[in-house]
C-alpha cells in the first residue's frame, strides 16, 4: 500500500500492449487504454476495428494473447472469476431466452451471480423497475420488442450490481425511439449507481451524448483518445465526431459500418430467434 | 489455448457452487417446460408406440426368450431408457442454439467454471427425461406391466434415468463442440441413436446377440442403464455396483469432455 496522501485511484480498466490474433488476422494491435472509475467511456470505430474483441478479452471470454488487461487492478488472466463478479456484460446480439419470462431471465442470472436467496426477488424486481419492464416482467420474453429485449439485457447485466458495465453496441438494430430509451436507461443507471460504463458504438451521436471520454479504434489500433468536446475542438468549431473520425483514419465511419457482414449475421440470427 | 484461472479456492466452496449451478439450470429447465408443454406430449408418442405396438406384438409372437418374465414387462424399462436417450442425444442442439443466440457468451462470463455450466446443463437434460420416464411408467402400468411401487426404488429409477441423461446429453454437447452446427449435430445424433439403442439390452437379452454385438453392448452405457432399471422395476437380478459405477463414471467423463470443448463454442 502506498503512503501517498492523495493516492491515484485504481483505474476501472487498464489495458497495456494488448494484441489479439485470429489466425492471420490481427484483430487488436498493441492497444493501450485506461478507463477511470465512474466515467462513461466509448470505444468508437467501424465493424472490424477490434472493439468487440477488446471487450471479450476484458470480460474474460478470450484469454489475453499478449499484454495485460486489468479491471480495478485485477488481472483478467489470473483472477477471471473475481473480475466476472464485478462486470455486467451486454453483448452486441440481442440475447435472451425467449422461452422464459422477463423476470425468469433476470432471476436466472441473479442465481448465476450468487445473489443471496433472501435478496434475490427484491433485486430482480428492482432492476426490472429501472429498465421499465415491471409490467411486462411476467410475459414470455419471446413476445418482447427489440427495445424491450435490450432493456431486459440491461436488467440482467445489472442484477449483480457490477462496478463496470460493458455494453457492446447497445443500440445497434434498434429504432430511434428504442434507442433513446436505452440511452436514457444507461444515463439513469450511471447516475444512480455511479458505475463505470464502457461501451462500443459506431453511432457518433451515441458517443457524443453518453460518453465522457471516447477512443477511436481503426484496424485494431487506437487512433485518438479524449473527451468528445476536446476531439472536436481540435478540428474547429463546426466539427462533428464523424469529422474527427475521418480526420484520424482517413475513412468514413458510417459508410463501412452500414454494409458490414457481422451486422448482417447478427440481424439474421436475431430474426431467426425472434421468428 | 485457454489458461485455467489461478484463483484461490476452497474445495467446499467449489462444490457448493457446482451444486448451485446444477440447481439453477434444473430450475430454468422446469420453467421452460412449464411454459411449453407441447414437447412433453409429442415426445410421449414414440415410447407409447414402442410399448403398445412393438411390445404387445412381440409378446404374442414370443420370439424373444425372457424367461418367466412377460416380454412387455421386460421391454418397459428398456423403453424408459430409450426415450431418455432420445431426449438427451439431441440436447446439444440447445447449446448451439444458445451459442447462435449469444446467450452462451453471457453464461461463460458469469462466475461459473465451465464444468459447472456443463454439469448444470447435463442435469437439466435429466429433468427433461424424468418427465419422459414418468409418462412411460404410467403407460406401462396401464398396459398391465407389473412393476415395483416401492417409492425408494422408484426414486432410484429416476436417479438412473438422470445419470443416463447426463452422460448422453454430454455426448451430445461434446459433438456440438466439435461440429458447431445444428444441422450436423442433428445428422450425427440420428446416425448414432439407433446403433446405441440396438447395441444394448433394451429390446432383447445380451445373451441372444452375436459376439461382436455383445462386445459393443458391454461398452454401451445404455446397457447398464437398462440393467439397473430392470433390476429396480421388475426385479431382474443385476449388479447395481457395476451399473451405477459405469453410469457415474460415464457422466463425469462426459462432463469433462463437453466442458473442455465449450471454449470452441464461444468463438
Amino acid at each position: 500500500m502506498s503512503a501517498d496522501p492523495t493516492p491515484e485511484p485504481v483505474p476501472a480498466v487498464q489495458i497495456a500492449g494488448l494484441s489479439h490474433r485470429f489466425g492471420d488476422h490481427l484483430a487488436v494491435d498493441a492497444l493501450d487504454l485506461t478507463v477511470s472509475p465512474g466515467e462513461c467511456f466509448g470505444l468508437l470505430g467501424p465493424n472490424g476495428a477490434g472493439k468487440t474483441t477488446t471487450l471479450r478479452v476484458l470480460n474474460t471470454l478470450y484469454p489475453p494473447q499478449s499484454g495485460t488487461v486489468q479491471v480495478f487492478g485485477l488481472d483478467v488472466r489470473t483472477q477471471a472469476m473475481v473480475v466476472r463478479r464485478m462486470l455486467g456484460y451486454v453483448p452486441q446480439q440481442l440475447s435472451i431466452e425467449g422461452a422464459l419470462t422477463g423476470r425468469e431471465n433476470v432471476s436466472w442470472f441473479a442465481r448465476l451471480f450468487d445473489v443471496p436467496r433472501r435478496e434475490r426477488a427484491a433485486r430482480v424486481a428492482e432492476v426490472l423497475e429501472i429498465v421499465d419492464l415491471t409490467d411486462a416482467a411476467d410475459r414470455l420474453a419471446s413476445t418482447y420488442s427489440g427495445g424491450m429485449v435490450r432493456r431486459l439485457e440491461l436488467a440482467q447485466a445489472l442484477v449483480n450490481r457490477p462496478a463496470l458495465l460493458v455494453l457492446d453496441e447497445p443500440t445497434v438494430g434498434l429504432d430511434p425511439v428504442a434507442r433513446d430509451s436505452v440511452w436514457a436507461r444507461v444515463q439513469d443507471m450511471q447516475e444512480r449507481y455511479g458505475m463505470t460504463v464502457l461501451l462500443t458504438t459506431h453511432y457518433m451521436e451515441e458517443a457524443d451524448l453518453l460518453c465522457d471520454q471516447v477512443a477511436l479504434m481503426h484496424h485494431g489500433r487506437l487512433r485518438a483518445v479524449g473527451t468528445p468536446a476536446h476531439l472536436k475542438a481540435e478540428l474547429g468549431p463546426q466539427a462533428s465526431l464523424e469529422d474527427v473520425f475521418r480526420h484520424h483514419t482517413g475513412e468514413s465511419l458510417e459508410g463501412e459500418a452500414k454494409g458490414g457482414l457481422r451486422d448482417v449475421r447478427g440481424t439474421r440470427r436475431t430474426a431467426q430467434r425472434m421468428g | 489455448m485457454s489458461v485455467a484461472p489461478v484463483v484461490p479456492r476452497s474445495g467446499w466452496a467449489e462444490s457448493l457452487r457446482l451444486l448451485s449451478r446444477i440447481g439453477t439450470f434444473c430450475l430454468v429447465e422446469l420453467q421452460k417446460l412449464r411454459h411449453d408443454r407441447t414437447e412433453l406430449i409429442t415426445r410421449a408418442i414414440q415410447p407409447i408406440l414402442w410399448l403398445v405396438i412393438f411390445g404387445v406384438t412381440f409378446s404374442r409372437i414370443r420370439a424373444i426368450p425372457t424367461g418367466n418374465v412377460p416380454y412387455l414387462d421386460y421391454l418397459a424399462p428398456g423403453i424408459i431408457a430409450q426415450s431418455a436417450l432420445f431426449v438427451a442425444i439431441f440436447y446439444g442442439i440447445q447449446i448451439i442454439w444458445e451459442r447462435d443466440a449469444g446467450i452462451l457468451t453471457k453464461l461463460l462470463v458469469t462466475p461459473s467454471p465451465r464444468s459447472a455450466l456443463v454439469a448444470g446443463k447435463a442435469f437439466a437434460a435429466g429433468v427433461r427425461t424424468i418427465s419422459q420416464a414418468i409418462v412411460v411408467l404410467i403407460v406401462a402400468a396401464l398396459l398391465g406391466v407389473s412393476m415395483t411401487w416401492n417409492p425408494l426404488k422408484l426414486l432410484a429409477v429416476l436417479a438412473v434415468v438422470v445419470l443416463g441423461a447426463a452422460f448422453f446429453s454430454c455426448l451430445s454437447m461434446t459433438i456440438a463442440g466439435l461440429v458447431l452446427r445444428r444441422d450436423r449435430l442433428m445428422g450425427i445424433g440420428q446416425a448414432i441413436t439407433m446403433p446405441l439403442f440396438f447395441a444394448s439390452n433394451a429390446l432383447y437379452p445380451v445373451s441372444l446377440m452375436p459376439d461382436w454385438l455383445r462386445v459393443l453392448s458391454h461398452v454401451n452405457p445404455l446397457t447398464y442403464e437398462v440393467s439397473a432399471l430392470r433390476g429396480l422395476l421388475i426385479g431382474q437380478p443385476t449388479n447395481y455396483w457395476l451399473d451405477f459405477t459405469v453410469l457415474i463414471v460415464a457422466a463425469v467423463a462426459g462432463i469433462c469432455a463437453a466442458a473442455s470443448l465449450l471454449s470452441r463454442l464461444a468463438r
